[in-house]
């Protein structure tokens, strides 16, 4: 880790497993010639991607091109935003994700999601977890226990709240918070996170404990990040994709493993934007 | 700059005061004009003489029964139609912008087409009569756009992130709505609701023509009963010698509506505090 934790502070992290390092390729999604649109205006388009199983893909490229557009498409949380339209395929675990016999709902507990601004529900920490179980239908109190148990533990919020369980999960700072909505979409066993820039509304500690974490989840998850940090990108992800807007409309100019991505561009788009010099 | 500051400043604090000053006066002349006429006798008998003597039993009694009828209406009619409006609906459809448009309108009518409307329509073309039911029903009609307007406008502060979250981890709407998104906003719908009521239990107008003014004991939601607002106006205007009366009903009216308002606001932060946990 090349941020600055000290040993021994508030912040230190619980034991986290770690899982297997990612190395085969095996596709997780297979996004195929996705669009999406607002009120009829193209905002991405012809997106072809692979993601892979246990690795940390990095959606990188200025605002507005499209990279919010491509995760919320992920989790069909896009069918919430009024106006807006996805074509394409995307294919999850076997199945295509826009196929009606798909159940949304079973969806985005096996795809979770983290926002940008921590967003926990303004109940109790125990709550903000519990909540979510309950509703996909664990009701056996040990099960509940445990399993806010090795939530908590998962991002290392557990020593710090394990005696405040009860109060407010906005009593929790802001990169608590954070990790506490890494916990309550860890707690429905999701295979993967999506997460639209988890850092950039945290203190530069808190991002560098959520950074941390995300590394550590990495390989027990498959985690697509959208970050606009491009050290930190190039810290933590396996692969990247550079996503640029041409004619107003965004577009996946370049994806490939990270590190060449960063240092040998193929694209000049890439290389411009990367060195800094553009965007 | 600080001489306009300061004038502003004492303007402000001169039109506080002249407000604080004539509702002070007003409820003041209320308590004291009508407290010698406040006793147990007054609350629990029938009123003799059309009112000048006896007390307002049956009167209070037709109020709360025609407020109950108005409000079990309301309550489901009114939460569905803002949930509706703020959860449910595209925002932006030609027939939200409509349904918007006809609430703010008919929230700003005058009780008197209320009561016209309620007098040909409940009593008339539903054959109920001059009774408490067609009172009950006709309140429910102006209440009703107080109180949607109000529930959606609180359920529109509810911050967007916490839908968000709740789809993103595959809650149903309808949980996120019973365990988010009402008990937060209920501090506003109750103050809608209030509102609502005190344009009801302040009504004459409305009720003259559907309720009626029988002064006896309803014997139930079909007969006729006299609200206390009608009671005043009809003390006070039609009947000699009945001020005193009068005042004591008014003081009992006033009574009656903080005792509302406190046991629906204790209530709702009862709810909160049960459901949400705030920062304190």
């Amino acid at each position: 880790m090349s941020n600055g934790l000290v040993k021994g502070n508030a912040y230190t992290l619980g034991s986290i497993e770690q899982g297997e390092p990612c190395c085969d390729p095996i596709p997780h999604f297979s996004i195929n010639n996705l669009a999406v649109s607002y009120h009829n205006e193209m905002v991405l388009s012809n997106v072809s991607l692979e993601v892979y199983k246990g690795c940390i893909t990095a959606l990188i490229g200025p605002s507005g091109c499209g990279k919010s557009s491509f995760l919320t498409a992920l989790n069909r949380l896009s069918d919430m935003v009024p106006g807006a339209e996805v074509s394409g395929d995307i294919v999850f675990e076997g199945e295509n994700i826009f196929d009606a016999s798909i159940d949304v709902r079973a969806l985005r507990t096996k795809v979770g999601m983290i926002f940008q601004k921590p967003n926990p529900f303004p109940l109790s920490i125990r709550k903000n977890l519990e909540l979510p179980l309950k509703e996909h239908g664990v009701r056996n109190k040990s099960e509940i226990e445990s399993k806010i148990f090795d939530a908590l533990q998962s991002v290392g919020l557990w020593d710090e709240v394990k005696d405040r369980l009860q109060s407010s999960a906005l009593s929790l700072s802001g990169g608590q918070q954070q990790r506490l909505c890494i916990a309550r979409a860890l707690i429905l066993e999701p295979s993967v996170l999506l997460m639209d820039e988890p850092c950039s509304a945290l203190d530069p500690i808190s991002s560098g404990i959520v950074e941390e974490m995300i590394q550590r989840l990495a390989g027990r998850y498959t985690i697509i990040i959208v970050t606009h940090n491009l050290a930190q990108a190039r810290r933590i992800a396996n692969y990247a994709a550079f996503f640029w807007m041409t004619e107003r409309v965004g577009k996946l100019i370049e994806f490939g493993q990270c590190r060449p991505l960063f240092e040998s561009p193929q694209h000049s788009l890439t290389a411009a934007y990367v060195s800094g010099e553009m965007g | 700059m600080a001489m306009i500051d300061r004038s502003f400043t004492i303007i402000i604090w001169i039109m506080a005061g002249l407000v604080l000053l004539a509702f002070g006066w007003l409820v003041s002349d209320v308590v004291v004009q009508g407290a010698p006429k406040l006793s147990w006798q007054f609350l629990m008998d029938e009123p003799t003489r059309s009112g000048r003597e006896g007390g307002i039993y049956p009167i209070i009694v037709s109020t709360l029964l025609i407020l109950m009828t108005a409000l079990v209406v309301v309550l489901p009619l009114g939460l569905g139609s803002a949930i509706w409006l703020a959860e449910f609906s595209s925002k932006s459809s030609k027939r939200v912008r409509t349904t918007r448009l006809i609430l703010d309108v008919l929230a700003g009518v005058p009780s008197i087409v209320f009561g016209l409307f309620g007098y040909a329509f409940f009593c008339g073309f539903l054959d109920l009569g001059f009774s408490i039911l067609s009172g009950g029903l006709t309140l429910a009609c102006m209440m009703l756009p107080i109180l949607i307007r109000t529930t959606e406008a609180g359920l529109a502060a509810v911050p967007q992130d916490w839908r968000k979250a709740g789809a993103a981890l595959g809650m149903s709407r309808t949980t996120l709505l019973w365990q988010v998104l009402l008990p937060y906003a209920s501090p506003a719908i109750t103050a809608g609701l209030l509102l609502s009521i005190g344009r009801a239990t302040a009504e004459t107008a409305a009720l003259i023509f559907t309720s009626g003014y029988v002064d006896r004991m309803p014997e139930s939601i079909n007969d006729s009963g006299r609200a206390l607002a009608v009671h005043i106006y009809d003390l006070s205007m039609n009947v000699v010698g009945g001020d005193k009366a009068s005042y004591g009903s008014a003081l009992v009216l006033i009574l009656m509506v903080v005792i509302i308002n406190l046991s629906a606001s204790t209530l709702s932060e009862f709810w909160l505090e049960k459901k949400i946990s705030r920062l304190k």
